[in-house]
């Protein structure tokens, strides 16, 4: 297991590479569809992304009487919807970390390299240990995207992750898919 | 003198008879009279019969005013009593179908459980299959521990229910819409209803669409209500084939079948949180094929399909899927897949669909069986 603690930095995340497992504490913002969509239409981001983490997840969040927030699940979405805009988001904004599900593109893989970005896949369905993981919700933005689609200032400990994208090029996913299209060749 | 006297006697014979006549007269009158008399009395006691007749007939009014207001009571009684148990029933009904998609929500089913504690054991161990399993297999623990949800995506909201002939359908729908927004608002449904136009989320859930009930009648008289919340990343998954399908050399037989099925496995790879279970249709029109596709997914993951042909393509799919090496999540490993379920329906002459839907490992699924009162009699899976 790597720790990778808050602040980030670009030369942190070069060091990672394809299958580490890591445990990120510290600050991610949830962003998904519509604010990858908004941003993509020019919209300055509420926050600086500057080498923040991005985390793909619709959480179900309570919102208390008194004004407070309550994370109730917290599970990650499938990240390929974003193949269009977040190489955009990584050249302008400077994240250094995307959290998803089931991987993502070329475009992605390249702007990894280019920017020094890396690609961290959380368990899929998982939504009450990663819940479990986040210590606090410390803002909202953009609510008017609803809920799900809203921008979470969430703080982490110990978030269990696996590196499926590096900045070097390489992709776990890139390289299944290959090896599972060359099986189901022998297989017909 | 004689004479006289004879007249005299003549005179006092009249006199006499004058007399008689008198008193007769009198005696008539006094008859007459006697009449009159009686006929008052008559009259009067007719009258009198009247009155009491009249008296009767009040009488017999009121005590049917009385009976009618009585009966009118006992109706609204009755009615109240028949509201109060429609009440009953509708709050049973809601509480139950809270009850429902609580467990659906939070408690993964034993079939589904048992078939991914099975995978668990079969990973290499210190993979990252092996990792993703166990992480999921925590995941399972928590959140029946905390009674909270399995996946924050709790997906559509389908419900199929199997009820008698005669049953309200329309206020079934209402009773269910409640309890949606209920359940969602305490935070076992994530507000997952988006404006297809507006991008707009916020309702509890509800909209059109939304939920999406199916009825079906049975010759039973029970009710029986299953429930399935199917996550966005799955559904997105999903797949229809039409065959021939030239690209994938596929043709209008279970061989061609069988190609276009691993080939959307191989398309899901990754994306729709596998390990998971497919739910195909082979037949019927597009909206009728996904539609029965989905409903392949209530049965039992361990049953047989009583079609031998089908049982043995089922089998040979997940037999072959895991020799892929997709893996848990997508990254690599020996289970790709933990059922497959199939069913037919007839085709046009022209079409021959594949319409295939994919479900997570996060296979929430729950049925159960109402009591006359609407509470849970027993849970169904």
């Amino acid at each position: 297991m790597i720790k990778l603690e808050y602040p980030f930095s670009k030369e942190e995340i070069r060091k990672l590479k394809v299958g580490d497992m890591v445990l990120i504490s510290g600050k991610m913002y949830t962003g998904r569809d519509a604010v990858h969509k908004r941003i993509h239409e020019g919209t300055k981001p509420p926050v600086d992304l500057n080498n923040q983490i991005i985390y793909h997840c619709g959480p179900v969040v309570l919102e208390n009487k008194d004004g407070t927030y309550e994370m109730k699940a917290a599970g990650p979405t499938t990240s390929i919807r974003e193949e269009p805009y977040q190489w955009e988001v990584m050249k302008d904004h400077g994240i250094v970390g995307v959290i998803g599900k089931g991987g993502m593109g070329p475009k992605t893989l390249k702007a990894c390299q280019d920017y020094g970005c890396v690609y961290m896949h959380a368990i899929g369905g998982a939504a009450q240990i990663l819940a479990e993981r986040i210590t606090s919700i410390d803002n909202v933005y953009w609510r008017d995207l609803g809920s799900p689609e809203a921008i979470w200032e969430l703080t982490v400990e110990d978030f269990p992750v696996v590196i499926t994208m590096d900045s070097h090029g390489g992709s776990l996913h890139e390289k299944v898919e290959q090896e599972s299209i060359e099986n189901l060749k022998g297989l017909l | 003198m004689a004479k006289k006297k004879v007249a005299k006697k003549k005179v006092a014979k009249k006199k006499v008879a004058k007399k008689k006549v008198a008193k007769k007269k009198v005696a008539k009158k006094k008859v007459a009279k006697k009449k009159v008399a009686k006929k008052k009395v008559a009259k009067k006691k007719v009258a009198k019969k009247k009155v009491a007749k009249k008296k009767v007939a009040k009488k017999k009014v009121v005590k049917k005013k009385v009976a009618k207001k009585k009966v009118a009571k006992k109706k609204v009684a009755k009615k109240k009593v028949a509201k109060k148990v429609t009440v009953n029933l509708v709050k049973n009904l809601e509480n139950t179908l809270i009850d429902l998609i609580k467990s659906t929500s939070t408690k993964l089913p034993d079939d589904i459980q048992r078939v991914i504690l099975d995978a668990l054991e079969k990973e290499e161990k210190n993979t990252s299959a092996e990792y993703a399993l166990g992480i999921i297999k925590a995941n399972i623990e928590l959140a029946k521990k905390k009674v909270q949800p399995l996946c924050q995506d709790t997906g559509t909201i389908h419900i199929f229910v199997y009820h008698p002939e005669g049953y309200r359908q329309n206020a079934f729908q209402k009773v269910a819409i409640k309890a949606i927004e209920k359940a969602t608002k305490q935070g076992f449904l994530r507000q997952n209803s988006v404006d297809s136009l507006t991008g707009i989320n916020d309702s509890w859930n509800i909209g059109p669409g939304h939920p999406d009930i199916h009825f079906f009648e049975h010759k039973k008289k029970t009710v029986e209500v299953k429930m399935m919340l199917k996550g966005g990343g799955c559904e997105n998954v999903g797949i229809q084939y039409s065959l021939p399908n030239t690209s994938l050399n596929a043709g209008r037989d279970l061989d061609g079948v069988r190609k276009v099925i691993l080939d959307a496995i191989i398309k899901a790879q990754g994306k729709g949180c596998g390990p998971g279970v497919l739910g195909i249709c082979i037949g019927g029109d597009r909206g009728a094929g996904y539609a029965y596709s989905k409903k392949q997914l209530l049965r039992m993951l361990d049953d047989t399909n009583p079609n031998s042909e089908l049982a043995g393509l089922e089998k040979d799919i997940v037999e072959t899927a895991n020799k892929l090496g997709i893996g848990p999540m997508g990254f690599g490993g020996k289970t790709t897949l933990l059922g497959c379920k199939i069913g037919v329906l007839n085709r046009l002459p022209a079409s021959y669909f594949v319409s295939i839907s994919y479900m997570c490992w996060a296979y929430r699924r729950q049925g159960i069986l109402l009591n006359d009162k609407n509470e849970i009699k027993k849970w169904l899976y």
